[in-house]
């Protein structure tokens, strides 16, 4: 670890904070409805599309329509990619003629980008014609993020109405989201990208003949476009298979740090405009602090199993200065690929400029894990969000408990009912990752994918489905998943990862709107200390730690004690 | 009432707990306890296994024996934990109850008839509703009912510990009596107004017994909370089954038993339910019945208190404090002219005026006998009292009354009089004019004086979060100089019963949660609407009906305790689940490590407490886990002390005992038991 290594990761995170404000008090605005300096421009747009989809904007939704409204939404977008992609090769735009997609592949590809996962299993420039990637992949892009922050902003709602039957109208919510925040930002991004020299074309390929005179071909595309989206709506699928690790989508320092300001940007935001919307902004700040304390950590943790490098190698005379370089780019260099590596896994985004599997053991067990914590380190766009305000009401319900009141978060009290269904929500992402993990380490046929023997291919299968239940995308690497039984069962994962989570979270937010609000008294415990960050931090770390350690300890944790041990597989 | 404090262990309900802790194993009990009903479940399991073993001859039957007798006393401790805080309710309850049980009453078989018409004795525990009795003097009164025709006085010790004897009348405000009590004299007629078996005794008793008892709101959220923790570990040990089997190690059933009982949150699981008993035991021990849990949960939650002024902050007599001359005149020789005119009076008033001046003022007693003296009583027309004698006629009164009889108004007053008697009134208090043969000679100061203490009790309030608002029928400025010396937070003054039910109900919409005590019929509708209404005792049955608390003491102030004992219930159940949660990052370093101590010998770093071996680190963290519900019983049936020190550092103080505590005990525990059980070769 050397200073200008922390500097690099602490002027990124400090510009992302300084950035987030703003625009947090921005969005804020666009949801409330007030007038923005964008809308001269887009409300007339805006307008067109309420009348042309018979879209009532004062016509606020009950929990459950919302919840339906968004159901439905993200079915048919479903439904439309997964046609898309099985007919890519009747359609126009395809200029390396690819065929149709596989039917496995195609519900695995359709489900990961509808639910802001991004999980590949496929090589992007070599499978997804220019069509399939601008008309379905990048639209679903947009679209799967502005679901998630039409959410959060419903769930935000939810906490700063007294007494209220309504939590908002989704076609609003995620018209706004898309117009207002995903497309303005999309485009600035998208031209700075191109600025640090990541391609905009819609030529397929060129050729190139190298120096040994043989005739190559390079994949080109849309790229700059696709990589704004991919990261500022935390999905994270890549134009290339190789991801933000290509030259072409991250192709030096600026553009690496660009890629990680854009991912953590609106997830940031998001605190602020939950701090503004529920009327005290020390309330998001509280969940923010919480959020980048573990975010620093992770990042450390990384940083410096990478930098110590691998005991075994410096034994065999390899010289270990620079740390464990394997998978790394060194033009990003130690600091930024680990600050990515913790970034891209804290939020829900996958994108990934450093192969996660040739990561150190415990270097790899932070990503793993911190998926596993549900990504709320701020997590996805508006999923980090919500998925950090079911466990404060967690942390409440056992703090309140604790002063001898009954439970309340931001004046709402806590009573069985959102406790129910905040447990519903809970249960999931252990039932999911832990259920497929463990039936894919017992099943042959899912075992002939793994690259890796010994506690490593453990490792590739736990992370495989946490990435897919957290909605994450990004790939341990080593595990061949392009197979039926991993695209099916990862898209059920994801599928499950993002809805069922939600729907639950979705009814704790009716439940909680209904509720009065509670003015604060000497006897309220405070959300907004130092004392409620740490006891947040100490809740999410505890209640991870307690479902995964036993799986973690069989893979990352083992290895590491065995790569001392001098074993290997 | 004087209900004998239980010692916390008393060998009696200790034996019969022991016995109910078995009875208690019938599934139809253990399934509204999901925790421990997993937990039996799967002893059950293992106990199986072992048996099917000991058939078969397998090897390792001292380590799964154990194992299975340990999961059965983790069960059997819980249901232990919940007998004895039943057992203490119970003691306490039947304490009360044995007043009743052996009256016989005397059923009135035509109750219009005058009171020596004809009788039957029937069973006190038989009276039906609207039954109506008649009790002479010497007669316990056999239920709870309404005085309807009659006059008495009652001896309620026996449920207030107060020995004074109380006045029951028919109609108005004192017609409410109590089963229990003694009438020493006259008789009553009495209608029973408690069906048998719904008197507040009945319900309290329904609260502390185990089987019967309704979960209070909390208390499911908690259970909710605990099955959704308990489901999560079921996942995680379930799939670690598969995800050990890719390393080849195959986890026997034994085992992955162990790991989950000691993961799931079996401490707080246990002894939830003792928590909920002891907390209404508690109560009942404060002398208040309640009628529901959900009331004592509410009260941790109050933050608005509704006070009477008379009778709960002063004690609703004017008292003289002060008596104030006219220039030209000593304050003694006031005090020594009123001390004369009061000699005979009675009243609290005249009481509080002989008190004074021979207490504060050192007047010596006169010697009437020796004194030609006349004494002239108050009466309501002239509204003056006074006496006559050796020739003076002292007089004391109303001012304007004293004033008229002189010949005077305010106006033609002395200045300074006016000046006195005007400051008096600004004040709240009341003034008196004192006369001497004729002549004005000073005022005496009346006022209601606030009970000693009554200040740093609302002072503690305010440091719990509570606001406290005083209810009086007194006009503004009376009522802001009493708020301001009791140091109440708010007030409302000439305030109508309907001004009472408005404030709360505008209190609620707020969404604050209000506490009221009353005890008259025009109180009952307010007590109703109030989150927490304590009726009094020596109320009417409507206001008793009322409210969801009855205290027997009749002592307003109670407020403050029932609060307490409510935020007590509730930072119990918290510490513990924290206690609980804290416990399982010990448990995974003892057993995960053995778990696969044999395909992965590396993983033996994990074993920092140096746990001698595999089976003796599972079996030493079972007994662990077993024996911290037996260590924390005193815990839960005690509770936790609340302090009113503000919320961050009560939270701040309970984490770090119990959360940090729960961190820390384990590893020490787990280390002596795994001792203990290498040195006496157990594995």
């Amino acid at each position: 670890m050397t200073f200008i290594g922390w500097f690099q990761i602490l002027a990124v995170l400090g510009a992302v904070i300084v950035c987030a404000w703003p625009f947090g008090l921005y969005m804020t605005r666009v949801f409330i409805g007030e007038r923005t300096p964008l809308s001269p421009l887009l409300l007339p747009i805006e307008r067109m599309f309420y009348i042309a989809a018979g879209v009532r904007l004062e016509k606020e939704q009950s929990w459950l329509a919302y919840t339906l409204a968004m159901l439905t939404f993200n079915a048919s977008g479903f439904l439309l990619l997964f046609v898309l992609l099985r007919l890519q090769s009747l359609l126009p735009l395809n200029p390396q003629g690819f065929g149709g997609v596989a039917s496995d592949l195609a519900f695995n590809t359709a489900m990961s980008f509808t639910t802001n996962t991004n999980w590949q299993a496929y090589g992007g420039e070599t499978t997804m014609s220019h069509l399939v990637q601008m008309a379905g992949l990048a639209v679903q892009n947009f679209l799967s993020a502005a679901t998630g922050i039409a959410l959060a902003i419903a769930v935000i709602r939810a906490f700063a109405r007294n007494s209220a039957q309504t939590l908002g109208n989704f076609w609003v919510d995620v018209t706004r989201g898309t117009l207002y925040v995903l497309l303005p930002l999309s485009i600035i991004v998208a031209l700075l990208f191109a600025l640090t020299g990541v391609p905009q074309t819609l030529a397929g390929s060129v050729e190139a003949t190298t120096l040994e005179g043989v005739k190559q071909t390079i994949a080109l595309g849309p790229v700059a476009s696709q990589e704004a989206i991919k990261q500022l709506g935390t999905n994270g699928g890549g134009f290339f298979n190789a991801n933000a690790a290509h030259p072409f989508e991250n192709p030096n320092a600026w553009s690496n740090m660009l890629s990680i300001w854009s991912m953590l940007l609106i997830s940031t935001a998001l605190t602020f405009t939950f701090g503004r919307m529920v009327g005290d902004r020390r309330q998001g700040n509280a969940l923010l602090v919480a959020m980048y304390a573990l975010l620093i950590t992770a990042t450390a943790v990384v940083y410096w199993a990478e930098t110590s490098g691998n005991p075994l190698l410096a034994k065999a005379g390899v010289d270990m200065a620079a740390g464990n370089l394997e998978g790394k780019e060194v033009r990003f260099g130690q600091a930024l690929s680990a600050l990515y590596v913790v970034a891209t896994t804290g939020l829900s985004c996958g994108a990934v400029n450093t192969m996660h599997n040739s990561l150190m053991p415990l270097g790899g067990l932070v990503p793993l894990f911190l998926i596993q914590l549900g990504e709320i380190l701020p997590g996805g766009v508006g999923s980090g969000l919500y998925g950090m305000i079911v466990i404060a009401i967690l942390t409440v319900f056992i703090a309140g408990l604790m002063v001898g009141r009954t439970p309340e978060y931001l004046g709402k009290k806590i009573e069985a009912r959102e406790m129910k269904l905040a447990m519903l929500a809970l249960l999931i992402l252990p039932l999911v990752i832990l259920g497929f993990a463990a039936a894919a380490a017992m099943l042959p046929n899912a075992l002939e994918s793994l690259a890796n023997a010994g506690p490593r291919g453990l490792s590739e299968i736990l992370y495989a489905y946490s990435s897919a239940a957290g909605n994450n995308g990004s790939a341990f690497a080593g595990l061949s998943a392009n197979t039926p039984w991993y695209n099916t069962t990862l898209g059920i994962a994801m599928l499950l990862g993002r809805f069922a989570y939600v729907v639950p979270v979705m009814a704790i937010a009716g439940a909680i709107a209904a509720k009065k609000k509670v003015p604060a008294s000497s006897g309220t415990f405070p959300t907004h200390g130092p004392l409620f960050v740490g006891l947040l931090i100490g809740v999410i770390l505890i209640l991870g730690g307690l479902q995964y350690f036993p799986a973690l300890a069989l893979g990352p944790i083992v290895e590491h004690f065995l790569m001392h041990a001098g074993k290997t597989f | 009432m004087t209900i004998k404090a239980i010692p916390l262990l008393d060998v009696g309900i200790l034996r019969q707990s022991a016995r109910d802790a078995f009875a208690k194993l019938a599934p139809r009990k253990l399934v509204r306890n999901p925790v421990m009903f997993v937990t039996a479940v799967v002893a059950l399991l293992v106990t199986l296994l072992f048996v099917r073993d000991l058939m078969t001859g397998r090897g390792g039957l001292l380590f799964s024996g154990q194992i299975a007798a340990w999961l059965w006393f983790t069960v059997l401790f819980a249901n232990f934990a919940e007998a004895i805080a039943e057992g203490r309710g119970k003691a306490h309850a039947d304490a009360l109850r044995s007043t009743r049980s052996e009256t016989q009453a005397k059923l009135l078989l035509h109750p219009d008839a005058p009171k020596d018409d004809l009788w039957e004795p029937k069973a006190a525990d038989l009276l039906e509703l609207g039954d109506v009795v008649l009790v002479e003097a010497g007669d316990t009164i056999p239920a709870d009912g309404e005085v309807i025709e009659g006059i008495a006085s009652v001896n309620e010790s026996a449920v207030t510990g107060e020995s004074a004897p109380v006045i029951r009348e028919s109609g108005g405000d004192r017609s409410a009596v109590t089963g229990g009590t003694v009438v020493i004299s006259d008789w009553i007629k009495v209608r029973v107004t408690a069906e048998p078996g719904s008197s507040f005794l009945d319900k309290m008793i329904l609260l502390v017994e185990g089987a019967e008892r309704q979960k209070t709101p909390n208390e499911l959220a908690l259970s909710i909370l605990l099955s959704g923790m308990t489901l999560i570990f079921l996942i995680a040990v379930a799939t670690l089954w598969g995800l050990a089997g890719y390393s080849d190690t195959a986890l026997s059933i034994t085992v992955l038993v162990a790991l989950l009982v000691t993961l799931i949150p079996t401490t707080i699981g246990g002894l939830l339910s003792a928590i909920g008993i002891a907390g209404m035991d508690r109560l009942i021990r404060f002398n208040v019945m309640a009628t529901s849990g959900r009331a004592v949960e509410a009260a941790g939650d109050v933050d608005t208190l509704l006070l009477d002024k008379t009778g709960t902050i002063t004690y609703g007599n004017r008292l003289a404090t002060a008596f104030i001359p006219v220039p030209g005149i000593t304050d003694s020789e006031v005090a020594a002219t009123a001390l004369l005119s009061s000699l005979s009076d009675e009243t609290p008033e005249g009481r509080s005026i002989v008190a004074l001046a021979k207490g504060q003022y050192r007047q010596s007693e006169p010697q009437l006998a020796e004194m030609q003296a006349t004494f002239i009583p108050f009466s309501a027309q002239t509204r003056i009292s006074g006496v006559d004698v050796d020739g003076r006629s002292i007089r004391k009164g109303a001012v304007d009354a004293v004033l008229k009889s002189l010949g005077l108004t305010m106006a033609t007053a002395p200045a300074a009089f006016r000046a006195e008697v005007e400051s008096i009134s600004r004040s709240g208090g009341t003034p008196l004019a004192v006369t001497d043969t004729e002549k004005l000679i000073g005022v005496i100061h009346l006022k209601d004086v606030v009970k000693p203490g009554i200040k740093e009790r609302f002072a503690a309030l305010r440091a719990m979060g509570i606001k406290t608002v005083m209810v009086t029928g007194d006009n503004p400025v009376t009522a802001a100089a009493i708020a301001s010396e009791a140091g109440v937070d708010d007030y409302i003054a000439e305030a109508t019963p309907e001004d009472k039910l408005a404030y709360i109900k505008s209190e609620q919409a707020k969404g604050r949660l209000i506490a009221m005590c009353g005890d008259g019929t025009n109180d009952a509708p307010a007590l109703a609407q109030a989150d927490v209404g304590i009726a009094m005792q020596s109320g009417t049955q409507a206001a008793r009906e009322a409210g969801n608390m009855v205290d027997l003491d009749s002592n307003p102030t109670k407020l403050i305790e029932v609060t307490e004992i409510g935020k007590q219930l509730l930072m119990t159940r918290g510490s513990l689940t924290t206690f609980s949660i804290a416990n399982d990052v010990a448990k995974y370093f003892a057993i995960i490590p053995a778990l696969f101590l044999a395909t992965y010998p590396e993983l033996g770093a994990l074993n920092i407490m140096g746990l001698a071996t595999p089976e003796s680190a599972i079996l030493s963290a079972v007994i662990f886990n077993a024996l911290v519900i037996v260590a924390l019983i005193p815990l839960a049936l005690k509770g936790i002390t609340y302090r009113p020190i503000g919320a961050a550092a009560l939270l701040r103080r309970n984490l770090l005992v119990y959360g940090l505590g729960g961190l820390i005990v384990p590893f020490v525990g787990i280390k002596l038991i795994d001792l203990a059980v290498s040195a006496l070769w157990l594995v």
